[in-house]
């Protein structure tokens, strides 16, 4: 449908009309240059090429993807900060799978990590050690020579399996040995990594002889696990043991006589080029103040009471004179 | 290694294609959740579209409306959907059926509306009821348009039950969020080329029912327009 | 809300990121589509397989886009942009065929009659007349893009993405709505800034006429584009 409009057409050479489309050029320049000022200098947006990475003389803290390791990056981001030094953060990079090869190359310089998870995921998948100082043990001589783990803290967060206090009171169950006979018709429920790491789905079976009916990938102890396990969508389930939900759902948390879950302390990794003895106290000396209790009090503050990371980092550290 | 190294490899095994967590298995689940999902979108927007192009009314509240519905996060409205429902196991159905609905409803009424006012005013004067008019000339020339809404569709919702493994469906999603998870590129790898595939096997599916159904005289104006 | 209030710094950040992360690639997407489109406009049998590339790429899930990319630039804010740049220019490179093609005979004769040369005929009377039809397609990247830097958080990259994940994790719909009202509230202001521009730079469309052609434009804009590349 061709129409000659009798309004104003630019080949008559208006100058308004050429001077505006420029002036349109320029403006949308100008945005361009601010929102690439913007975003590139956004913190946390450090590149993460998890096939060539290389320590950038920054320190860099990173994060697994549960709240409360995001927690304990900030606290330990804060407490530095505090003193002077820069870093810069990323958080909720991934589970250890994802995250471990980062650090293991420098691209990230400290983790909040749990020594036993850390050791059968990572470092050794086949060691029996249980205790902390097992643990430890076998993680200093285990770990590549570019990192190290700093002293451990009492607080502990472990990988459980769970069931809620209907299913204990009807099966009668107290430790995980006591679900043999009732896994085969039980879905189990966990963060999808769970089906190939160690003390997952393959260790369950190996140190209980548990063969779940079928594993249902969830997340990390948040709310679709929770969700799944009260609603019946799956019987038992992977739940961190510092999780709210544990109380405010009424679940019970299985023993683990056989130590299918070795102990799971929170100790900070670093790469060692990364950090100096400056920073290394500091870390140790938030390990020295952290308490189980302590994680148990803030875990609730974020996921009950939505209180924002910083913000409960910040108590943390300045109640217990870290800053 | 490349990515196309990764996937066929991990393709190339055996035991990835049995068992419940197998191709065909999650095949069969993507599928089902996409077809659930158009099922119920079509059946809310296809007649409703319809009407409003036949009315001639409302279109500029379609319109817009669209434009705002396009900006609808998905794994926002699929968090949302199992945070609120309680984690039932249609929650997903929520999301997937409402960002099915605007590309419908949009092709829909804009089909109907577009029809030559020439080809009712001639149906009319055959002695067609209203009704006829709209079975029998309005729908079949709207055609062409409706099933690009269709096809358009599908595809977003095979894309948005890919996310929704996210909260734990199933699907060929399952493969993209457990291989990420466990750093197992070789899963996401085959995850990825499934779900395109299926994509493409929509796309091409669509443009081969439409030079099934459309007349060939209608697919001819509809190219040119 | 009074979370939204106290957290309003995070929530600037995380909205400026998700700016960043999706306009960028419409732009780039629109400085690919201008030239391509240029050229398919004058030599057409380049447009029709041209446009079944794009649409083909344009029907592919994002999220699958993402994951392919990551084993060639990682788990980068690139990795994300690179599809956005891929699905603007699905819809732009039609968008720019269209505006020129839109420009009437008698008004392209005029101004080969006036003298004037190729060049000056596109930056002066043929790109400026197809502004509106490339601005409609312009609307539609942009609100694309911008909901769809959100998935990109599945792979570990900024943007008010990070709210879903964030609410999912410590169960807090708050979280997610406030994001979901963001990303739309982005989206609806880039919507509402095109559309002025559209205005300031079209003063001679004024007018019932001038309205029913832009609405057509955004329409067919609308129904050759539709939403989803691949998972909003």
């Amino acid at each position: 449908m061709h129409r000659i409009t009798t309004h104003r057409i630019p080949i008559l050479g208006i100058a308004p009309a050429r001077s505006r489309t420029y002036a349109a050029i320029g403006v949308a320049a100008a945005v361009g240059l601010t929102l690439a000022a913007c975003g590139s200098s956004g913190g946390g947006g450090k590149s993460s090429n998890p096939l060539s990475g290389s320590a950038t003389g920054k320190v860099v803290i990173g994060s697994a993807n549960f709240p409360e390791d995001e927690l304990l990056a900030q606290i330990y981001a804060t407490a530095l900060q505090d003193h002077g030094i820069k870093v810069s953060t990323k958080f909720n990079i991934g589970a250890r799978e994802v995250y471990y090869p980062q650090i293991e190359k420098g691209t990230v310089t400290i983790i909040p990590e749990y020594n036993g998870a850390l050791l059968t995921t990572s470092v050794d998948k086949t060691s029996t050690a249980a205790s902390t100082a097992d643990v430890d043990a076998a993680l200093t001589a285990g770990l590549p020579s570019s990192l190290e783990i700093l002293n451990p803290s009492t607080a502990i967060d472990s990988d459980s399996v769970t069931v809620t206090q209907a299913t204990a009171t009807r099966d009668h169950l107290k430790s995980i040995t006591d679900l043999k006979p009732f896994a085969g018709s039980m879905i189990f429920g966990g963060p999808p990594e769970l089906k190939t790491r160690a003390d997952g789905i393959p260790g369950l079976i190996k140190n209980y002889g548990l063969h779940f009916k079928a594993f249902q990938p969830t997340d990390e102890s948040s709310t679709v696990t929770f969700t799944d396990l009260t609603n019946g969508k799956v019987q038992a389930a992977d739940v961190f043991t510092t999780s709210p939900q544990i109380l405010s759902d009424h679940l019970v948390v299985l023993t683990d006589p056989k130590n299918n879950f070795a102990a799971q302390n929170v100790i900070p990794l670093v790469y060692k080029k990364g950090v100096n003895a400056k920073i290394v106290s500091i870390l140790n000396a938030i390990s020295a103040k952290l308490t189980t209790a302590a994680l148990l009090q803030m875990d609730n503050a974020l996921v009950v009471d939505h209180a924002s990371y910083t913000q409960v980092a910040s108590g943390f550290v300045s109640q217990e004179g870290l800053g | 290694m490349s990515f196309f190294v990764f996937a066929w490899h991990w393709l190339a095994m055996s035991s990835h294609w049995h068992g419940s967590n197998g191709i065909p298995a999650r095949f069969i689940e993507h599928v089902e959740y996409t077809a659930l999902a158009m099922a119920i979108a079509s059946a809310i927007a296809l007649p409703a579209g319809v009407a409003i192009g036949h009315a001639g009314r409302g279109g500029l509240a379609v319109v817009s409306l669209a434009n705002i519905w396009r900006s609808l996060p998905t794994l926002g409205l699929l968090v949302l959907a199992f945070i609120r429902t309680g984690g039932a196991p249609w929650a997903w159905l929520i999301p997937l059926v409402a960002l099915a609905i605007p590309p419908i409803l949009v092709t829909s009424y804009e089909g109907v509306l577009g029809v030559d006012p020439d080809l009712k005013d001639a149906a009319a004067g055959m002695g067609m009821t209203p009704w006829q008019v709209l079975s029998r000339v309005e729908v079949p020339v709207a055609l062409p348009l409706i099933l690009l809404g269709l096809r358009t569709a599908t595809i977003q919702v095979v894309a948005t039950a890919t996310i929704a493994a996210y909260i734990s469906l199933g699907g060929f999603g399952r493969y993209i969020i457990d291989g990420l998870a466990s750093n197992d590129y070789g899963l996401v790898a085959g995850g990825a080329v499934c779900v395109v595939l299926l994509a493409l096997i929509c796309q091409f599916a669509f443009t081969g029912l439409s030079r099934l159904i459309v007349p060939a005289g209608l697919r001819q104006q509809a190219r040119q327009s | 809300m009074s979370w939204a209030l106290s957290n309003a710094s995070m929530l600037g950040h995380l909205t400026g990121q998700n700016a960043y992360l999706a306009l960028v690639p419409v732009l780039i997407g629109l400085l690919i589509s201008l030239p391509l489109g240029i050229v398919s406009a004058r030599w057409g049998w380049l447009y029709p397989p041209v446009l079944t590339v794009t649409s083909v790429l344009y029907a592919l899930p994002a999220l699958a886009l993402f994951v392919v990319l990551i084993d060639y630039t990682g788990l980068t804010d690139t990795t994300v942009m690179i599809p956005l740049v891929i699905y603007s220019l699905a819809v732009l490179f039609p968008s720019v065929v269209d505006g020129l093609r839109s420009v009437p005979e008698p008004v392209r004769q005029a101004a080969v009659a006036m003298g004037f040369g190729t060049w000056r005929r596109l930056a002066t009377v043929e790109l400026p007349i197809a502004t509106p039809i490339v601005i409609a397609g312009l609307r539609i990247a942009c609100v694309s893009s911008i909901s769809l830097v959100s998935v990109g958080q599945l792979i570990g990259t900024g943007g008010l993405g990070y709210l879903f994940i964030d609410g999912e994790q410590r169960d807090f719909p708050t979280e997610i709505v406030v994001g979901i009202v963001l990303i739309v509230a982005l989206a609806l202001v880039t919507d509402t800034v095109l559309v002025l521009a559209r205005r300031w730079l079209t003063p001679w469309q004024r007018g019932a006429a001038a309205t029913a052609t832009t609405r057509r434009a955004t329409v067919r804009a609308e129904l050759r584009v539709r939403p989803g590349p691949g998972g909003i």
